[in-house]
């Protein structure tokens, strides 16, 4: 038998059976599904977060609360505005540094009032030490305005449009929380990463954060050294500053190399895990695809006995079988990309996604094989029927 | 070697079953000759052995002892594949059901046994259009088994049987499922092609079908009782 003859009496098995041939392709298309969807928003997500941080330059070191890699900075934070204080002084000619502390606040301009903006609390430098961070209009808050702890507040562009409507408002004043601030500049826009709108956030000075909230632990200490060539000893330097007070579980130094291949394995393994989630579902699709097959085979017991009265080798009788099983598994796996690509496009335009080719070369190869592997026993089974009995077979 | 003018020979050809430790013999030393143009009816009650015997000579099944050489060839101890292509090439057969596929139509059941064969498309849809016209199917040929009467899927049937042009057509109680008249016209079907030098073996229960066949064996409790027409009794 021909392989088209083969693919045509599978097509034509498959279409004398409507209903059941679409639950079962079912179970595979769901499968592909969630592969490709979960891999692409893991992989988006990774890339993102890389593009996002190499963007901020090689000649910048993160100093964050806790070890390495543990979870001791979400326990205790000892990292204080003091000690950024402290790294300002003495990294006075080699690189700029500020904190960033950040809290969650009420905004209220007028009757107009929003409940979930960021206020990050930073030093005068911040706009020179994150290279990505721009200035609309107006300015950042000086080196003056700072110590002197003057209410002055550098607003995104999410809070400008929802206060202001596209009027001006630098110099109008705006309550944060129970105080009121002077806007003195607006910030280029930033985007959203995974979501979350960056752009719906303030910036005033750390003093007046601490006043405000009375913060004293911080988020995170950026620091920029004045050229890249200066990072090792940057990170000296930091070294023996923050050990004087602290102690090397109290604190971490990442350089915007080691913080991508950190998250790079951090999202790299929730891509694998998502993608193993997902490839179970796959591996149940495979095993409706291997039931039906079995209940197919009973139900043409007479059909398969006369094909081999009339002179079906094994060989021919297996074929048949497994190309049908290979055609569901893949026409569900067909569809399953298509579905899965078509939604991990439209992902990608509220969150972050992207359509890894390897996700969709496995996802399909995943397929091929499902079939095969789970229409083999029903095959086999197949061919191995004695004629005689078949033909008998009521 | 090929010997002309023999179809079937049968030498001591017995059938044992086993169950656990019973043995049931099926068929004891069945020695048969059909030859080219022969036209035989094998008879007896349900349990003579006679539906082993057609299993048998139409390579679906095997004997446990005996020689049977088909057309020439030794085929008493072929595996599976090798039973299965001498099927397709040497016999065509004829069921008491029809046995067709109930989702093609009568061409593309009658077309089955060449797919097997790997004759080309266009030759065996030819070859299937010929037969069915020439057993009066020809406004049939698109139909579905259910759309047609029980003589007319037997017919289709017998075109099936013919694709192949195999020697012997074995028929198992092919009017079994007819009434009178299709059953005659079926009957008068295999007379027709027996006239043209197909060797035909019948196997029936029904004594005025038997009697239709040239010459007639009659089995009982798996042994050859009777050979010939006179005396022949149901």
């Amino acid at each position: 038998m021909s392989f088209e003859e083969l693919l045509t009496l599978a097509f034509r098995a498959i279409i004398g059976n409507k209903l059941r041939s679409f639950l079962t392709t079912l179970g595979i298309t769901i499968g592909v599904f969630a592969i490709i969807v979960l891999v692409s928003i893991g992989s988006g997500l990774q890339s993102y977060i890389t593009n996002e941080i190499s963007s901020l330059g090689s000649n910048v070191v993160f100093v964050i609360p806790g070890s390495s890699g543990g979870l001791g900075a979400v326990l205790s934070n000892k990292l204080t505005i003091q000690d950024s204080k402290n790294l300002e002084r003495r990294l006075i000619s080699t690189g700029k540094v500020t904190p960033e502390v950040r809290q969650v606040e009420t905004l209220k301009y007028k009757n107009i009032k929003d409940k979930g903006a960021f206020i990050i609390g930073a030093s005068s430098a911040y706009p020179q030490v994150i290279q990505t961070f721009k200035i609309a209009e107006g300015n950042f808050f000086s080196a003056g305005q700072e110590s002197s702890g003057s209410n002055v507040v550098i607003i995104g562009q999410t809070v400008k449009t929802k206060f202001f409507n596209g009027g001006p408002a630098l110099g109008k004043r705006i309550f944060l929380g129970n105080k009121l601030y002077t806007i003195i500049g607006v910030m280029g826009k930033l985007g959203s990463i995974a979501g979350i709108d960056e752009d719906n956030s303030a910036f005033i000075s750390v003093e007046s954060a601490s006043a405000q909230y009375g913060i004293t632990s911080i988020a995170r200490i950026d620091v920029a050294a004045n050229s890249p060539e200066l990072i090792p000893i940057v990170i000296r330097q930091i070294n023996e500053t923050l050990l004087k007070r602290l102690t090397t579980d109290d604190f971490s130094i990442e350089t915007a190399d080691s913080l991508s291949s950190t998250i790079s394995s951090i999202t790299g393994m929730l891509s694998l895990a998502l993608g193993g989630i997902a490839a179970i579902s796959l591996l149940v699709g495979g095993i409706g695809v291997a039931n039906i097959m079995l209940v197919s085979v009973t139900e043409r017991t007479k059909e398969i006995g006369l094909r081999k009265a009339l002179g079906a080798k094994r060989n021919d009788i297996l074929k048949q079988f497994l190309i049908e099983a290979v055609m569901l598994s893949v026409t569900g796996g067909i569809v399953g990309i298509v579905l899965g690509m078509g939604v991990s496009i439209i992902i990608a335009i509220i969150l972050v996604s992207t359509v890894t080719p390897w996700s969709v070369i496995l996802a399909f190869g995943f397929s091929v094989a499902i079939g095969i592997i789970f229409g083999m026993a029903p095959a086999i089974r197949a061919s191995k029927l004695s004629p005689i009995d078949a033909l008998r077979y009521e | 070697m090929k010997t002309t003018d023999e179809i079937i020979r049968m030498t001591n050809i017995t059938k044992v079953y086993t169950t656990g430790d019973v043995e049931t013999i099926v068929l004891k030393d069945i020695d048969l000759v059909v030859k080219r143009g022969d036209f035989l009816g094998i008879t007896g009650r349900s349990g003579s052995g006679k539906s082993t015997l057609m299993h048998i000579i139409g390579l679906l099944d095997t004997p446990t002892a005996g020689t049977y050489i088909l057309n020439g060839t030794d085929v008493s101890k072929l595996d599976e594949d090798e039973q299965a292509f001498q099927r397709n090439k040497e016999i065509g057969f004829v069921f008491q059901q029809f046995n067709l596929l109930p989702k093609l139509s009568a061409l593309e059941n009658v077309i089955l046994p060449a797919i097997y064969a790997g004759m080309k498309k266009t030759e065996r849809i030819e070859k299937a259009t010929k037969f069915l016209t020439m057993l009066g199917l020809s406004e049939h040929v698109n139909k579905r088994p259910n759309q047609m009467s029980g003589g007319q899927q037997q017919r289709v049937a017998i075109a099936r049987a013919l694709m192949n042009d195999p020697e012997l057509i074995l028929a198992d109680e092919p009017t079994g499922n007819l009434d009178t008249k299709s059953g005659d016209d079926v009957m008068n079907t295999l007379k027709q092609l027996n006239k043209e030098g197909k060797t035909i073996v019948l196997i029936t229960h029904e004594h005025d079908i038997a009697l239709q066949a040239k010459k007639l064996i009659q089995l009982e409790d798996g042994k050859l009782v009777h050979t010939g027409k006179g005396g022949f009794s149901a």
